[in-house]
Parts: structure tokens; sequence; C-alpha cells
């Protein structure tokens, strides 16, 4: 490295460096979903301990960013897109970033069993397990269903929101699952159309660097109308209602929409003009997550004030 | 190494290292806060907290 900080010796890693290694966006969605789960759980949780439960939560998911950033920093080198994370960047070295993940996993896991119940915090284990080991170690680098697999880790953070409420586990909690989880493929996808170089590059088993866009673009479209389905059974169950509903319609419409688009495009079209329809299908499918959940709070909101609609039907 | 320009200046590192040091020991302070909340929340909540201890306790045989 030629940087002119080094004159005064080794490069002394920050405090925002370490903070880089916990994915603090990642982090950001999952203390959104997480906390959406415990509030729309039908049991009361004290406000302490649910805001330390979700801070828990989401220090777990820093844990499971730092260990897949300790393992993957070889592939982060090359991809443009993860260059400058800090170990790529040799910020933090790869040993300080397993050592900081395992002991936060160790943290972030003890402490959400004292605090909210033993089966919430096994849960989160299961969820760091999952991220970093079956991830991250095995299923990335090895099939281009990575990302369907993997999505699940990303799906557990309602489920434990809800366990820290309930204890346990429910219809509503496994369909919040069930929405990241079918949703995350379509949302990856989109973004793999327009970075593809840079999977190629790493050699990650990207469904579109391994049975090219074509197939990509049919697979974004089968996954998006199965989640259409998942996301609008929601309004029959206990969490759901007439908001989450029009939600639901309006957003799943758009995202049909989308995802046909983008499955009729060919990919000369795509490259003239610089994957726009793609781009904009990737930024619908953020809306898509956030507007969902923020729908289940609203309802959730509705049902403490007892605003909701006594007819409206629901099927479990 | 200048020992001197180092007693007399703070280096770059230097600062930058103490900056990380007040914020680490921010998060460390307020850890230590979170989990006092937690406690008092679950004693004022009333949670059981005494346990068989080789006598009698009627406090845990009303529990039941």
């Amino acid at each position: 490295m030629t940087d002119a900080t080094t004159i005064d010796g080794p490069y002394q890693a920050e405090f925002d460096d370490y903070f880089a290694l916990l994915k603090p966006r990642v982090m950001s969605l999952v203390v959104f979903t997480a906390a959406v789960g415990l509030l729309v759980a039908p049991v009361g949780v004290n406000p302490v301990i649910a805001f330390a439960s979700v801070l828990f939560i989401a220090l777990g998911a820093g844990a499971s960013g730092a260990l897949n950033m300790w393992w993957d920093a070889d592939i982060d080198r090359i991809m443009k897109r993860t260059q400058s994370r800090p170990v790529p960047s040799a910020r933090v070295t790869p040993s300080n970033a397993m050592i900081l993940g395992l002991w936060l996993s160790v943290i972030s896991v003890g402490m959400l069993g004292l605090t909210a119940n033993i089966f919430a915090a096994g849960l989160l284990a299961f969820t760091i397990f999952f991220y970093a080991v079956v991830y991250t170690m095995w299923l990335k680098r090895w099939t281009p269903q990575n990302i369907v697999i993997g999505g699940a880790a990303g799906a557990f953070p309602p489920m434990v929101g809800w366990a820290v409420a309930t204890g346990g586990v429910s219809v509503e909690s496994l369909l919040m699952f069930a929405l990241i989880f079918m949703w995350t493929p379509p949302h990856f996808w989109a973004l793999a159309l327009f970075m593809n170089d840079d999977y190629t590059k790493a050699g990650v088993p990207m469904l579109t660097v391994t049975h090219g866009k074509r197939v990509t673009r049919r697979q974004i479209l089968i996954y998006t109308v199965l989640l259409a389905p998942v996301a609008l059974v929601i309004s029959f169950t206990s969490i759901g209602g007439p908001v989450y509903f029009a939600v639901a319609l309006v957003l799943n419409a758009l995202f049909l929409r989308g995802a046909w688009t983008l499955w009729k495009r060919r990919e000369e079209a795509a490259e003239a003009d610089r994957y726009a329809a793609e781009k904009s299908v990737f930024k619908l499918s953020l809306y898509y997550l956030a507007l969902h959940f923020t729908a289940l709070l609203a309802e959730a909101g509705l049902r403490a004030f007892q605003l909701n609609w006594a007819a409206w039907p629901q099927w479990v | 190494m200048g020992v001197n320009m180092a007693i007399v200046h703070e280096t770059e590192a230097q600062k930058s290292r103490k900056k990380s040091n007040m914020l680490l020991g921010g998060v460390l302070g307020g850890f230590v806060l979170l989990v006092f909340a937690i406690t008092i929340v679950k004693m004022v909540d009333g949670q059981n907290m005494e346990a068989y201890d080789h006598v009698l306790r009627p406090a845990l045989e009303e529990a039941k």
C-alpha cells in the first residue's frame, strides 16, 4: 500500500473499520424485520426487553457479517462492489474479523437467552450458523442455488422477534419467514443481472454465470409468481387485515409486472439501456419488502387501538 | 522514532486510536447500563428468582 498514513507505522484499525465488519446496512434491515416480528406478536413485551432483544438480534446478524467477511476476503478482493470492505482493503486482519465474529456470536446469543428466552436464543444461534457456515462456507461457492437457500438466513429475524414475544413458532411467524425467503431470489438475481461481471471474475456460481441470463430471467418470474400467494395469504392470519391486503395487492401486482418485463426482455435491449428495467425492479424489490413489513406494523397499530375490522376473514 | 515529538504532539495514529478507545468505552458503558436496565425490569415484573436452597421457603410454596 502506498498510503500517506503508513508513515506512522502500520495502519491502526479504527472503531469504524470494525463497525463496517458488522454490515450495518444488513443490520438495519434485520433490526426492522425483527422488531416487526416482535411487535405484531399477540403477546406484549416490556419496552426495555423488546429494545434489548432487537439489539442482540442485530448484534447476532453483525457477528455473522463479520464471519462472512473473514471467510470471503479472497473473493471480496476481486469484486468491485466489495473491494473497499475492511478485510480486503487491509484495514482489519482476517483473524481479527474472525475473533470479533465469534465473540459477538457468543455474546448476542447468550444475552438474548438471558433477556428473552432460550428458544429465541437458539433460533438466533441457528441463524448465525446458517449464514456463516451453511451459506458462506458451503453453498455460496458450490451451487447456483446459493441465493435461494442462503436467503433463509435473512428470513429468520422476524421469526426470532416473534419468538422473543411468544417463546415459540406459529403459522404467522412461518409466513413472515416464507415472505422474505421467497423474495430473496428475485431480489438478488435482479441485482446479478446487472452485476454479472463481478461474479464471473470472482468465480461465484451465480445463476447468471452458470446458467446464463435467459434462465435467470425465467427464475425471477417463477419466484415472483410463487411469492405473491405467500404475501397475500398473510392478510388472512391474525397479523393481517384490510390495510395489509391492499398494500400487498398493489406491491405484488407491480412486482409481477416488473418480473414479466424482465422475462420478456432480450439481452440486447437490456444492454442498450444499461439495464434500466433490471435496476428499477431491483429498487422496487427493496420497497416491496419494506412496505409489506410496514403494513404489518400498521395492522398491529390498528389492533392496539381496536380499530381493526371485525368482519375481516381470518383463516388461521 | 521521534520520541520527543511524540510527547509534544499527538500523531494522527494516536489521535485516531484515542477516538476509537473512547467509542469502545462508550459502547461498553452502554452495555453495562442496558444489563442494569434489564435486571431492574425483570425484578419489577416480579419474576420468581428464588430457588430451592436446602430449607423450606414459604414464598416458593405460595408461588406454586
